[in-house]
């Protein structure tokens, strides 16, 4: 079972569930005119934001290619660089892991926990931590874990999955905020956006000092010299890493780049098409402990490689490109699908465009395979994305692989099948179009035909057009013969 | 015109039945093979000749050298008209408010976007609104109509929603899958406003629409 489904929030009996669920989730999400009204303000200012950021940008598109080249170029030698990247931190005193899947971080993990009594994490937000299902591993086995990015905080404190992989409570209002600190921390209800924050860093102080380990992410690596990358807006990454006396980070394989250098270009993309930012407000490099003669820094620095499903797509030339993606989020934001349903309709770590690529090719193409159909392939998310992932045409190759091993439904294989024999002869299209206007007319008159399969679907909202008496073709066939 | 076309293949193919999409694509490449320029007014299936082909008929396929022949000289009717033959004004006349909804597979794979808007400006007695965000799909997408319903009409509404508001008396576009959704639309809701193809207009010669 993918290590996602671990999550009971999310579990299904077989694989054909985690789709119903979808679609059932779908329309009650789609439905929520509230939710329809926070995701309108929230990512019209975010558009708006991304707009006026643009400016600093000498060639946005320009820098696109680049970034995409670069991102390729890694992925490309992957091998090679995360070995290089492994040899430099190892000589900085660090300890690196390689897990091939979740199971084998989460035991990582847990070793490190044990081998140094580690009672309390503080965490700094990290969407690999979400895709192995740590938090809830790591209260299983007793350990407190306390997460610190302000949204992260906010859901923990909810019991809910982030519901965008850049704002995990995009969702939320500063009213069911400041009504959920009410009854959490007793914080008296204010609707003062500084006075909530301020009461949940009073919170979190004593967490970070106190805590025994530091979890984070990591947006970037560097294979030379060897280091980690890390983004953020309220300094609670740098204070997970380095106050307690352990920084344990994990992060995918895909995230290693060759050079230092090239943050310059991907620090300022990332805070561009994550939050319309010209440069996030804290941007860390983490390259080992506290070295001899250093005053502070962690003891300990572990980093945990993550595969989990990679070197599948990696092997896959059709989908590698999908691993040059930075998590920046900028595809959910544009998608017109994300801004109807939201995040947690998807029901998977990684939601939106993206994540319909990469989820059916981590977690099992049966059972999540249905995802890459929650598109109108319109390529907005291509279109916005930073490192040109051509997204909604890996869609398409996702729909076919499905296909080839479970077609959604019986009804469709063999109506594809029907389509494809008429289609290919001139004298079947004629007739079936002769058929289909028959068909409509009989429709129109019949209502009670309307109530079967995709014509259900179809005129739940919408009338079936009135067909043309002749069509085009028809009437350029008649000419020639007069 | 060649009588014995049929389609592209492009509901197959988005669908995930490419299997099923290879002999119709295969009888396009029979049909319309031999001639110099292939217009046809629909960026959607302009753009499965023109991108898909290759996808589906890749280097293995033995006519994977015609796919990409064929690929270089088929053109969406407005990209034709502007981009070949250079013409901007094609004599139309019609007297209403216009508002353009850019398809997505014409506005982002064949970068259409400015062909159809100057046709239209050149249609006498025309006035060519902007909606809000005409670049927003109309939420059609194939089988996603159907499958997704719930988004695909929330979707529509919202297109129709920014054309009304615009001001326009027709809802435009060049392909013939969004205006099937959103007339549907229109008329099971009472939307004021009708749906015409880009075409359709190009061929009109009434002062009073």
């Amino acid at each position: 079972m993918p290590s996602y489904c671990r999550d009971p929030r999310f579990q299904g009996d077989d694989g054909l569930s985690e789709a119903r669920d979808f679609l059932t989730r779908e329309r009650e999400k789609a439905s929520d005119q509230d939710l329809k009204g926070i995701l309108r303000r929230t990512l019209t200012n975010h558009h708006l934001a991304v707009e006026r950021n643009e400016a600093h940008w000498i060639d946005w598109q320009v820098a696109r290619s680049l970034a995409a080249s670069w991102k390729h170029d890694a992925i490309s030698r992957l091998d090679s660089l995360l070995e290089e990247l492994e040899t430099n931190l190892t000589a900085r005193g660090t300890v690196v892991h390689w897990a091939s899947n979740a199971d084998e971080a989460l035991d990582i993990i847990d070793t490190v926990v044990r081998e140094n009594g580690v009672q309390s994490v503080i965490k700094g937000k990290s969407m690999t931590t979400e895709e192995i299902g740590l938090n809830e591993h790591l209260e299983a086995g007793a350990v407190e874990v306390v997460e610190s990015d302000l949204g992260e905080f906010i859901i923990q404190l909810r019991g809910e999955k982030p519901f965008h992989i850049i704002t995990p409570a995009m969702h939320l209002t500063k009213s069911d905020i400041s009504a959920l600190f009410e009854e959490k921390l007793d914080v008296p209800h204010t609707d003062d956006a500084e006075t909530l924050t301020r009461a949940a860093r009073a919170h979190m102080r004593s967490r970070f000092l106190q805590a025994d380990m530091g979890i984070t992410g990591a947006n970037f690596a560097i294979a030379n010299p060897g280091l980690i990358s890390i983004t953020e807006n309220e300094g609670n990454g740098i204070l997970s890493a380095s106050a307690p006396r352990i920084h344990l980070a994990i992060m995918g394989i895909e995230k290693v780049l060759p050079q230092l250098e090239q943050l310059a270009l991907f620090l300022p993309l990332l805070s561009h098409s994550g939050t319309g930012q010209f440069l996030s407000c804290y941007n860390s490099f983490f390259g080992g402990p506290r070295q001899t003669g250093e005053r502070d820094g962690p003891e300990q620095f572990h980093l945990v490689l993550l595969d989990n499903g990679r070197t599948g797509i990696l092997a896959d030339p059709e989908q590698r490109e999908s691993l040059q993606c930075i998590r920046c989020g900028a595809c959910l934001n544009a998608c017109p699908i994300f801004r109807n349903i939201g995040g947690h309709a998807y029901g998977v770590t990684y939601q939106g465009p993206i994540g319909s690529v990469i989820s059916p090719n981590l977690l099992g193409v049966k059972e999540f395979g249905h995802l890459s159909f929650a598109s109108s392939l319109c390529g907005k998310c291509a279109e916005v994305c930073p490192v040109r992932i051509n997204i909604h045409h890996h869609l398409l190759e996702n729909r076919r692989n499905l296909v080839k091993i479970s077609p959604p439904s019986t009804l469709e294989r063999h109506g594809f099948r029907g389509y494809s024999r008429t289609m290919v002869s001139a004298t079947r299209y004629r007739m079936a179009v002769r058929f289909a206007r028959l068909g409509l007319g009989m429709i129109q008159r019949v209502p009670f035909l309307k109530r079967f399969g995709p014509i259900q679907k179809w005129t739940a909202s919408r009338t079936l057009p009135v067909p043309a008496r002749t069509s085009f073709l028809e009437q350029v066939a008649e000419e020639r013969k007069s | 015109m060649p009588l014995d076309q049929t389609c592209c293949g492009q509901p197959a193919f988005n669908s995930g039945y490419w299997d099923e999409a290879v002999p119709v694509a295969e009888h396009f490449l029979d049909v319309f093979g031999t001639y110099d320029q292939i217009v046809s007014p629909s960026g959607s299936c302009v753009t499965m000749v023109r991108h898909f082909f290759e996808k589906l008929l890749t280097d293995h396929h033995p006519r994977a050298r015609e796919a990409g022949e064929i690929a270089g000289k088929t053109h969406e009717l407005c990209e034709f008209l502007v981009g070949t033959l250079k013409t901007e004004n094609v004599g139309a006349s019609f007297g209403a408010t216009v508002a353009y909804h850019d398809a997505c597979h014409a506005l982002r794979e064949l970068h259409v976007k400015e062909q159809p808007r100057r046709l239209l400006q050149n249609v006498s007695g025309l006035t060519l609104v902007e909606m809000e965000n005409p670049e927003n799909c109309c939420g059609f997408g194939g089988t996603f109509a159907a499958k997704h319903e719930p988004v695909s009409t929330a979707m529509g509404r919202e297109k129709l929603d920014a054309a009304v508001g615009s001001g326009a008396d027709y809802v435009v576009t060049t392909d013939s899958s969004c205006l099937l959704h959103l007339n549907g639309l229109v008329e099971a809701q009472e939307v004021p406003i009708r749906c015409l193809h880009i075409a359709e207009i190009l061929a009109s010669r009434e002062t009073t629409a």
